[in-house]
């Protein structure tokens, strides 16, 4: 790529790096000076109903962990030697007083860890507003519906009393038409990975899409737009890569240099599950429901259009079948599997999605990583070799 | 510390444990019969299981943590393990699940030796544990038949509301029941399953008074080692049957009969030593080194009062009970009311009801690697327990069924290192 002085993307990819890799969350500060009375909200991975919070005036920030930018002080003392690695940085965030602009947070049913996080959070910070968003794994609307809905009325009113805006079907249609927008420009970002991935790296869609969870629908759609615009307008060539998808990394988050690692070994990563708490609706919200009621928009979109994760019941369906659609839609020739170390929701799901690709004769690599993974040359061996045998020879 | 070697008089059986194992022996036996005679089996996993609703139907239950439990006391476990991970298992992952999928790998022979039938249906009640939806996602893609889920939402508020419960029944009424009726071939009869649940309150007021005679000094049961097998018939297949009432009855009776006589409880190298500690325990125990475990206890004279392991599949001390009154609603309240689902909070609540309650000297935490649902959060615990109680915690880590992460130096040495900490603050309050 062009030094980024020259290049026509450069400063939107700054502005989104600047941001993501801020551990002081300078911005926050600033909106909630700019906005006293106003609501911050921390959500954790994977998915949290964001145009809901905005809706009540409140200003989402998606947090996911330290990654490789934060020293491990106290966070440590909280948990095992065999958690995962997030809990551990997002303890640190809060006791070291980072999150003190922060007036709650969301703990998204992801698995045991994030929940009993939750539990933790009761504990450390009585003072603050902490609430457990269990997301249904019945997906009749009827049944599992109804009590997601409950659950988001219960969320908005237990804001509303901390002084979030009371719920409002207006503003809430607003907020999902901005969370719509967002959508479509994601949705654009991603065909041009797809499509054209010398245009644009996976490590800049990274930081654009993260960048994301750290302001409001509105502001990351305008910085998409112009994203997809800028990188139209570099002078790049194709690579000889091989496309891979990298799934397993949908909570903890790999480090920036280990994406870049993976790209350096050969790979085109055509699509990933990084940020996939921004992609987990899958199409268009409801901007109007026959009930009159746009929460029961959110739950419909959730359980009728959600993207298939290890910590959703999958059903009746196959396991490892959306992964497949997956890599047929963007033309993959293999996928990477990157989960974090002790993750329990993507080492389980891992047999059953290598048993698939097997299959139906996907080649596939795996490795583990922790946020704050300093080596990658095992990695960038590892994916180089498998790169190398895809290219050679058609599988690993 | 005392260093009395076990005693080579093991105890004398109690008519319950005869009963207990023969009630376990009989099962099994079915189970091995299911397929000839027409059976139909129900796997399902401890915490929250609908055993009333399989067995008014006429189904065998089978509940693979149980299995993986056996594999670790029968010290088979680590050999499950092993041929799981060589097939593709993370060791970052539970080792019940590996456990299971290894035991299947190699036949499915269970406990008392004799092959376990292949389920008719999956009952995947996913109650305070996140790892048993993946456990019955791979079992489902091996065994290729239905599965059945029932979400149970968590007491993240420490509160069992009127929309919990009635997203649990509505999910009883429209899903569950329907799918348990079609695999057992007839329709659930009302009759069957309070005359069902009836028996299961009156086991459970048994097991109540059991667990209360702890508070007595000195106690005349173990609520932790001992507790296990005193949980196994109520927690498994045969809540709601008449053998789950007699057996209750019968240990009721025998630690009754202990109490009076003021003897302590039975360990296994026969009658404990004098209580010389009063415990509480959070956590599973580690099923590979079980007897070791214990005896690391016994042997000081550290009797556990209470725990929580013995109330994840089910919290009748609070004051639940099935109730044939209110069938599906008090099946609701049962599996949102197990340990693992309450908040972290409450835990502590409960842990602190416990020490105080059953006037505990110190308090232990065994954390399992496998079980991030008990162990995340456990050192804050710790911490705030001590500060609530004013007692001693102590705290070790091990495995439920991995036999590599049971390092039995290091656990006795920071056991005997607890228990030194007990006398010591004892002797700085007595002087």
């Amino acid at each position: 790529m062009s030094h980024p002085h020259d290049d026509p993307a450069g400063a939107v990819l700054a502005r989104a790096r600047a941001l993501c890799e801020d551990m002081t969350f300078a911005e926050v500060r600033a909106w909630k000076g700019a906005n006293p009375g106003r609501l911050v909200i921390g959500h954790m991975p994977i998915y949290s109903p964001r145009p809901l919070l905005e809706a009540l005036g409140c200003l989402p920030i998606a947090i996911h962990g330290g990654g490789d930018q934060l020293e491990i002080i106290r966070g440590d003392s909280y948990f095992q030697s065999y958690i995962c690695h997030i809990p551990r940085s997002t303890i640190e965030l809060a006791v070291s007083g980072r999150l003190d602009a922060f007036d709650g947070m969301l703990f998204p049913s992801i698995c045991d860890v994030i929940r009993n996080l939750g539990g933790m959070w009761q504990m450390l910070f009585p003072e603050k507003y902490s609430a457990y968003l269990d997301l249904p794994q019945n997906f009749d609307m009827a049944v599992g519906g109804r009590f997601y809905a409950q659950e988001l009325r219960r969320i908005a009113g237990e804001l509303t009393a901390r002084g979030a805006s009371a719920l409002d079907q207006a503003r809430l249609r607003d907020a999902i038409r901005d969370e719509n927008a967002r959508r479509a420009a994601l949705r654009a970002l991603d065909e041009v990975r797809v499509e054209t991935p010398w245009l644009i790296r996976a490590s800049e869609a990274y930081v654009a899409a993260r960048a994301g969870g750290l302001m409001l629908a509105r502001e990351h759609t305008a910085l998409l737009q112009e994203l997809v615009a800028r990188v139209k307008e570099r002078d790049a060539q194709p690579y000889d890569n091989v496309r891979v998808v990298v799934t397993g990394s949908f909570c903890e988050q790999p480090p920036l240099d280990l994406i870049v690692a993976l790209e350096k070994a050969g790979c085109d990563i055509v699509d990933d599950d990084f940020m996939l708490g921004l992609r987990m609706i899958e199409g268009d919200i409801d901007e109007e429901r026959p009930s009159g009621d746009l929460l029961d928009a959110l739950a419909a979109a959730y359980l009728e259009r959600g993207a298939a994760t290890a910590s959703r019941y999958i059903g009746a369906g196959e396991n490892g079948a959306a992964l497949l659609q997956k890599v047929k839609d963007c033309r993959a020739d293999g996928v990477v599997f990157a989960a974090a170390s002790f993750c329990d929701p993507a080492l389980l799901d891992q047999p059953m999605l290598e048993a698939a690709l097997g299959a139906a004769g996907v080649p596939f690599t795996s490795f583990k990583f922790a946020e704050n993974t300093g080596q990658f040359q095992v990695i960038r061996e590892q994916a180089g070799a498998f790169s190398d045998s895809v290219k050679l020879w058609g599988a690993a | 510390m005392s260093q009395t070697k076990p005693s080579e008089n093991k105890a004398a059986k109690d008519a319950s444990q005869d009963r207990q194992k023969r009630m376990i022996a009989g099962h099994f036996d079915k189970l091995s019969r299911a397929k000839e005679e027409g059976k139909k089996v129900v796997y399902t996993f401890v915490p929250g299981n609908l055993v009333e609703l399989i067995t008014s139907l006429g189904m065998l239950p089978v509940l693979p943590e149980i299995n993986a439990l056996q594999s670790g006391m029968r010290k088979l476990s680590g050999g499950f393990i092993n041929e799981a991970e060589r097939g593709g298992h993370s060791e970052d992952v539970c080792a019940y699940v590996k456990c299971d999928i290894g035991m299947m790998k190699k036949g499915n022979i269970g406990p008392t030796g004799l092959p376990l039938p292949e389920p008719d249906l999956l009952l995947l009640s996913y109650t305070g544990c996140f790892t048993f939806m993946k456990w019955f996602e791979l079992l489902k893609q091996h065994y290729k038949c239905p599965v059945v889920m029932l979400h149970v939402p968590y007491q993240s508020n420490g509160e069992i509301t009127e929309e919990m419960r009635a997203y649990v029944v509505r999910q009883l009424v429209d899903t569950v029941i329907p799918a348990l009726e079609a695999v057992a071939g007839k329709k659930l009869d009302p009759t069957v399953l309070a005359d069902t649940l009836a028996r299961s309150r009156e086991a459970e007021h048994d097991l109540v008074k059991v667990w209360e005679s702890a508070k007595h000094r000195p106690s005349p049961i173990d609520g932790y080692f001992g507790g296990v097998y005193y949980v196994g018939p109520i927690f498994s297949a045969f809540r709601g049957g008449e053998d789950a009432v007699a057996y209750y009855r019968e240990l009721r009776s025998e630690v009754e009969a202990r109490m009076a006589s003021g003897e302590g409880p039975v360990t296994p190298d026969g009658p404990s030593a004098k209580e010389r500690y009063r415990l509480v325990v959070e956590g599973p125990p580690s099923w590979t080194h079980f007897f070791d475990f214990w005896r690391m206890f016994a042997r000081e004279g550290a009797t556990v009062v209470a725990s929580t392991y013995t109330r994840v599949g089910g919290l009748y001390d609070g004051g639940f009970r099935h109730d044939p009154e209110r069938p599906l609603e008090s099946l609701a309240d049962y599996c949102l009311g197990c340990y693992t689902n309450l908040s972290l909070p409450k835990r502590v609540e409960l842990l602190e009801r416990y020490v105080r309650e059953y006037d505990a000297d110190g308090f232990m935490i065994n954390s399992v690697k496998s079980c991030n649902s008990f162990s995340v959060g456990q050192l804050l615990m710790l911490r705030q327990l001590e500060e609530r109680t004013g007692v001693a915690g102590g705290f070790v880590e091990s495995d439920l069924v991995d036999p590599r992460y049971f390092g039995k130096a290091n656990i006795e040495n920071r056991v005997q290192s607890f228990l030194q900490m007990l006398d010591a603050r004892r002797q700085r309050s007595a002087s």
